[in-house]
């Protein structure tokens, strides 16, 4: 359809199929992961008040600190996400996608 | 200058508390005069660079990551997170800052699911995604009516929010300062396309970081910017604990002034139902990533590789500066006090520019001034790049999608025929942005955000992830999702408790009306045995009670003889304030049934394609040199 591209030997290659099984399981685990992390906050804050209530230094509380993690867990997980694809997928990607271009 | 001066001073007491100061208001021009040309300029840079379509819709594919994390920041940090944010956190403490996180959660949704296989497949919208293996001209029509209906919702509460603010903080009227925001996006976007759209959000997002990074230093650095003794100081604050026992109410009286003012860092004084949290919270992390203003930004880079870099950038950018509204927030309630934020504008929009001018010297200093001029003009450029990114991706719709893509399918248009329909479609949709803008004055718009990402979020989010990364997925998958998707979030609003249900609000204002004399009793009373504190407590609430009175009566007068809402219901039938936890399941259920349901040979034998070329990024559009 394209170019010439055959695209079901392309899908069938052993490298595209480590790439696909890789990839999958750590965007669909980061994801998971991610979505979870991030609903822990809403719930905490309306059914574990007590426990966000607790001072931990000075007048910080752990609903703040709890809060403030969040965006330490949003940024890690996009760190790891791009260093595992700069690492692994991207060359894969370009190894493939010169063989069969 | 002085004829602009001259017919602004009469209105001048009716802003005089939160605006720039009379006098000072050649300042608030300059400072403005100054934005304008800085844009201006960049405009007529990047208007010489714009001859194709791709130059007009993408820049040309020629944007790199981080210029784009920039721009992405420019174009998402909307006034409403801008300013509305740090105003809840200056107003409800904790569940305002609470409240950002979602904002950023969201991206990596973005960077993990959306961002890379959309710029390997995609070339200017989110209908060339959803066309890609489905029947294209209905894929086209209903992609292009759902980025219309996002982008329309998004750009009234952009435009009558701007509207309602740029009066407030340089004190021209509403209908002015509509059009000159919509003409002022025209200019960009018609004569730079996304060239100078891209720009001015790299700008405007520049000038926000750093008139935040000033402000939030000159709050913090007092305290050795060590966070326990800043915010022992907002918990110590009797401005902060007054605010606290009014919200509490009756509970707060048996509530020492330590405990008041802790409960400020603590959850639950404004968010009261767990579930409507929840459910916003899922409109957020899921409707961002389908949002078609945001998803256009990654057509503009060259590769998978730039489009991930340029969400990184954004994450850092915009989680960064989240964490400066937490101390913008608590500095506005430190310093100005939530009162005199909530008197000034009841959501607490202006906080950070009232903290400006406190933090520069007060209203009455030049500096004060100088801080709150640029602080206005950061958020007219704010407003300006949202609404020319919203633009561009509601005219890209029109002219790339509906006209090239539908009425003259298979028909060779030129490049030169495609730039001036996406000029057409631009001049049209901008027009409509500033009627609307003049039609909707006086409307509660806020909830128009929410459902903004809600219809993202149940309609784009599931067509886009499940075109994607589903096999079976189909063109009458794409068909029911979109419809369903949008009709539900849409609909559910419509019967949800959002609307004025006009029994309950004169139920309310009977209950005000009628408690009203021996609340002013009991103040008169506490008044004649207190000091001189208990007496300047008295006359704020008696003065706070005298505004209450007089609202209800307004709502009865306003209310008298109807009994139903806008739909005709008398009260709602959804409890909901934001649909997204039932639309966003009936969209993704929609797309499955949809495409189980439908036969498209087509749209499976495209698979492989589709897939293999997201994950490789064979054959993706190369960037255009000029």
């Amino acid at each position: 359809m394209h170019e010439g591209v055959d695209w079901d030997a392309l899908i069938q290659d052993p490298r595209f199929q480590t790439l696909h099984r890789r990839k999958t399981r750590l965007l669909w685990g980061l994801m998971v992961l991610s979505v979870v992390y991030y609903f822990l906050l809403p719930i905490g804050a309306a059914y574990f008040q007590d426990f966000f209530r607790i001072r931990v230094w000075g007048a910080v509380n752990v609903g703040l600190l709890f809060a403030l993690s969040e965006f330490v867990v949003a940024w890690v997980i996009a760190l790891f996400y791009a260093r595992q694809a700069g690492r692994e997928f991207d060359q894969l990607a370009a190894q493939i996608a010169a063989d069969y271009a | 200058m002085a004829l602009v001066a001259a017919a602004l001073l009469p209105c001048a007491p009716a802003f005089a508390q939160a605006g720039v100061v009379a006098s000072y208001r050649w300042l608030t021009l300059t400072v403005f005069a100054a934005v304008i040309a800085l844009t201006m300029y960049v405009t007529y840079l990047a208007a010489r660079r714009v001859h194709s379509a791709a130059d007009f819709y993408t820049a040309g594919g020629g944007v790199s990551g981080l210029q784009n994390g920039w721009a992405i920041a420019g174009d998402y940090l909307s006034a409403a997170s801008f300013l509305g944010i740090a105003g809840l956190i200056s107003l409800y403490g904790y569940d305002g800052f609470m409240y950002s996180v979602g904002w950023l959660v969201a991206y990596v949704t973005v960077l993990l699911l959306i961002a890379e296989p959309c710029r390997n497949i995609g070339r200017y919208t989110l209908s060339d995604i959803l066309s890609y293996r489905n029947d294209p001209k209905k894929t086209r029509i209903v992609g292009a009516l759902s980025t219309l209906t996002v982008s329309t919702f998004y750009l009234t509460a952009q435009m009558v929010g701007g509207g309602v603010l740029v009066k407030i903080l340089i004190g021209i009227d509403y209908e002015t300062s509509v059009v000159c925001v919509g003409l002022l996006m025209l200019g960009y976007v018609l004569f730079g396309g996304m060239v100078a759209t891209t720009w001015v959000q790299i700008i405007k997002a520049i000038l926000l970081v750093s008139a935040s990074i000033l402000i939030v230093m000159l709050v913090w650095a007092p305290y050795g910017f060590s966070l326990p003794a800043f915010l022992a100081d907002v918990v110590a604050d009797p401005k902060v604990q007054a605010r606290v026992a009014t919200l509490l109410g009756d509970p707060a009286k048996a509530m020492s002034a330590a405990e008041l003012g802790q409960r400020f860092l603590e959850p639950g004084l404004y968010f009261k139902a767990p579930v409507d949290q929840i459910s916003l919270g899922m409109a957020l992390v899921f409707g961002t990533a389908g949002l078609p203003h945001i998803l256009m930004r990654f057509f503009t880079v060259p590769s998978a590789q730039q489009a991930r870099r340029s969400v990184l950038w954004a994450m850092v950018i915009i989680g960064g500066f989240y964490v400066l509204t937490l101390f913008l927030g608590f500095g506005a309630a430190l310093r100005v006090g939530p009162a005199r934020i909530a008197a000034v504008d009841a959501g607490g929009n202006l906080a950070g520019p009232l903290l400006a001018q406190f933090i520069g010297g007060g209203p009455d200093s030049f500096f004060g001034n100088l801080m709150l001029a640029f602080v206005s003009a950061v958020a007219f450029a704010t407003i300006v790049a949202v609404v020319a990114g919203l633009v561009l991706a509601a005219a890209s719709a029109m002219a790339h999608d509906l006209y090239v893509g539908v009425v003259r399918a298979g028909k060779d248009t030129t490049a030169q025929g495609q730039v001036k329909a996406a000029r057409i479609a631009t001049a049209v949709v901008g027009a409509m942005s500033i009627g609307i803008g003049i039609a909707a004055k006086g409307q509660n718009v806020a909830v128009l955000v929410g459902l903004a990402f809600a219809v993202a979020a149940s309609a784009n989010f599931p067509c886009v992830l499940l075109t994607l990364y589903w096999k079976r997925c189909n063109t009458g998958g794409i068909i029911a999702g979109m419809l369903v998707g949008t009709i539900a979030a849409v609909g559910l609003t419509l019967v949800s408790p959002n609307l004025t249900y006009p029994i309950a609000v004169r139920a309310t204002a009977h209950k005000v009306l009628d408690e009203a004399p021996a609340r002013r009793a009991a103040l008169a009373a506490a008044n004649a045995a207190g000091d001189a504190t208990q007496a300047a407590r008295s006359s704020t609430e008696l003065a706070a009670l005298d505004k209450a009175v007089a609202k209800a009566q307004a709502d009865l007068d306003k209310w008298g003889t109807q009994n139903a809402s806008f739909m005709g219901l008398e009260k709602p039938l959804f409890r909901l304030k934001n649909p997204g936890l039932v639309s966003i399941p009936l969209g993704f259920l929609a797309v499955i049934l949809g495409s189980l349901l439908y036969r498209d040979k087509r749209a499976e034998e495209m698979w492989n394609e589709v897939y293999a070329r997201q994950n490789t990024g064979l054959l993706v559009s190369k960037s255009t040199a000029h």
